[in-house]
């Protein structure tokens, strides 16, 4: 195992997005602050999703995770395509750098930016709603869990890709609509029957109804379930981008 | 003593091209070894495959007795590679990249005295604080070659990295490197400038098509050419006069400039004896004469082709 090379290289990934932050970090969380202003400013009054929830707080917990989603991916897949673009990508694969160890790097550096943004997101919500949290172990765990998929699914989206517009795909056809149709701004028990039944599919619902009971301490289903189908899902999609990585598809000829 | 470089049996096909085609030889410790070939030989893909960048269809390469697929920590601990294209991390400066270059082959700060050298034997050390986007072709190069030798390799490989770039740098570039062949470092080097192998490499390896077509010690190779070239001076212009020399001379005429004729003479067949007997026999009057060796450059284009006379 090279600790070093692992460590050097999540240390790199981390520090890239550092010296960007404006783009990576306050960006998101201002788009988040225009979201709550507009949906919780215009809809709190009028929408309970849960029982003796105000609509504020059953969207604030949604939009921080998928925020959290969103700029793991961002992180992961943004970076590798560029390194890949203007073959500075060589740099690692030419480096006595495992599959494992450059897999590691870049999800945990996708966590620590995920992370980055929600706590932004969360301290920005409290001009409008301060959350108590229910149950932080499960915070941490969704938030850790979920940029851990997004960072992995970010890998393989710029393993992928040959071009820019590939990975806008990616992110417009794949990762907008799960993490929109996943309950962030609606409890998928409102849905017509057809679409709430195609929503437990959705891997990003049980993320996001897990770490919204980290905050209310209620959900639509079990959090040890949603944790429980995270996990498998997070397993699922480690397994195939390390795989991609060790068979050096699109990255060694 | 196993070699620095031992390549065995490899082939690379992509889809019906055949890029590299059973290649075999191995490359001594402590050598400057040049690889020369055309473009599209398989140069670029052979020392890709070296650096665990093409995956063989078949075959093995081992570096330092390392095999590149099986041991490739080691393999990849003991090569530094100077890559061919002008690539660099926008986000980072000189220094920057050379620290994080260093840590992924394991090295911590114990490593930054060696760094701080190589920035200033390359002639780096006031844009060691420069982003790499904003240094120029040359410096770029620079950085590059300073990045395949942070993690001091045994073996190194330079992708044509003169290419382009001015006197200057391709001085210092060989002066390194003949200071790191003096240290003890097997240097393979791949380029376009022929006097640059010629002037370097100790053996030379020819690959053409896909195929290994000479590998020879610089000096045996060059002997591989059987001719060499004959110049004559003439007191008047001899150009107008051509059609009028011995048929034994005109044949032998490479090119004809005033009162200069330049002849391609066979070592074994063509007499200058002979030559200059029939010259004088045709009423010439020579005032100056000289012979020049072939140099690798024609055994070069003999060997891929690229000569029309052979």
């Amino acid at each position: 195992m090279n600790n070093r090379g692992f460590f050097t290289l999540f240390a790199k990934e981390v520090w890239r997005f550092l010296k960007v932050w404006v783009q990576t970090i306050l960006a998101p969380v201002v788009t988040v602050f225009l979201y709550l202003l507009v949906f919780a400013s215009v809809l709190s009054d009028n929408i309970e999703v849960y029982k003796g929830v105000g609509y504020s707080e059953f969207l604030i917990p949604g939009l921080i995770m998928m925020a959290v989603l969103q700029n793991a991916f961002a992180n992961s897949s943004s970076s590798l395509f560029q390194a890949k673009q203007n073959g500075s990508i060589i740099f690692i694969l030419l480096s006595p750098v495992s599959s494992m160890e450059f897999y590691l790097a870049y999800v945990l550096a996708s966590i620590v930016r995920g992370i980055c943004v929600g706590i932004g997101v969360w301290i920005v919500t409290w001009i409008f709603t301060i959350l108590s949290v229910y149950n932080l172990m499960m915070i941490t765990g969704f938030a850790v869990l979920g940029s851990g998929i997004l960072g992995s699914l970010g890998l393989i989206a710029s393993i992928w890709a040959d071009k820019w517009d590939h990975i806008s795909a990616f992110q417009n056809f794949v990762i907008l609509p799960l993490s929109f149709l996943s309950g962030v701004f609606f409890s998928i028990e409102s849905l017509p029957p057809f679409w709430s039944k195609v929503s437990y599919f959705n891997p990003f619902f049980y993320l996001i109804d897990g770490f919204r009971f980290g905050f209310l301490g209620t959900s639509e289903i079990s959090p040890y379930f949603s944790l429980m189908i995270g996990s498998i899902f997070f397993l699922f999609v480690s397994a195939l981008c390390i795989g991609m990585l060790k068979s050096g598809y699109k990255l060694r000829d | 003593m196993s070699p620095a470089v031992n390549i065995s049996k490899i082939n690379k096909k992509y889809g019906n091209l055949h890029a590299l085609r059973d290649i075999n030889f191995s490359i001594e410790k402590n050598s400057y070894f040049g690889l020369l070939g055309p473009n599209g030989a398989g140069k670029s893909t052979l020392i890709n495959i070296m650096a665990g960048l093409v995956i063989p269809t078949s075959g093995a390469i081992e570096i330092m007795g390392y095999n590149v697929s099986s041991m490739w920590r080691k393999a990849r601990m003991s090569v530094g590679i100077v890559p061919q294209e002008l690539v660099y991390d926008s986000f980072f400066t000189v220094r920057e990249m050379l620290r994080l270059q260093s840590g992924y082959f394991g090295y911590g700060s114990e490593n930054y005295p060696w760094i701080d050298q190589l920035i200033e034997s390359l002639r780096l050390t006031e844009k060691s604080g420069e982003n790499l986007q904003r240094l120029s072709g040359g410096m770029k190069r620079r950085v590059l070659i300073a990045q395949a030798l942070v993690h001091k390799p045994r073996v190194i490989v330079l992708d044509e990295p003169t290419a382009g770039v001015d006197v200057e740098l391709r001085q210092v570039l060989w002066d390194l490197t003949r200071e790191l062949h003096g240290e003890g470092h097997t240097i393979l080097l791949t380029t376009h400038y022929i006097e640059e192998a010629e002037a370097l490499c100790q053996k030379i390896a020819i690959l053409n098509k896909g195929r290994l077509v000479a590998m020879d010690t610089t000096k045996d190779l060059l002997k591989r050419y059987p001719y060499r070239f004959f110049t004559i001076k003439f007191s008047e212009d001899v150009s107008t006069r051509i059609e009028a020399l011995p048929e034994s001379v005109k044949k032998l005429v490479v090119s004809c400039k005033e009162k200069q004729l330049t002849l391609k003479l066979h070592r074994e067949r063509d007499r200058i004896g002979g030559v200059l007997e029939a010259l004088i026999s045709a009423g010439t009057y020579i005032v100056d004469m000289q012979t020049d060796e072939p140099g690798l450059e024609e055994v070069f284009r003999t060997l891929t082709g690229e000569h029309s006379n052979e």
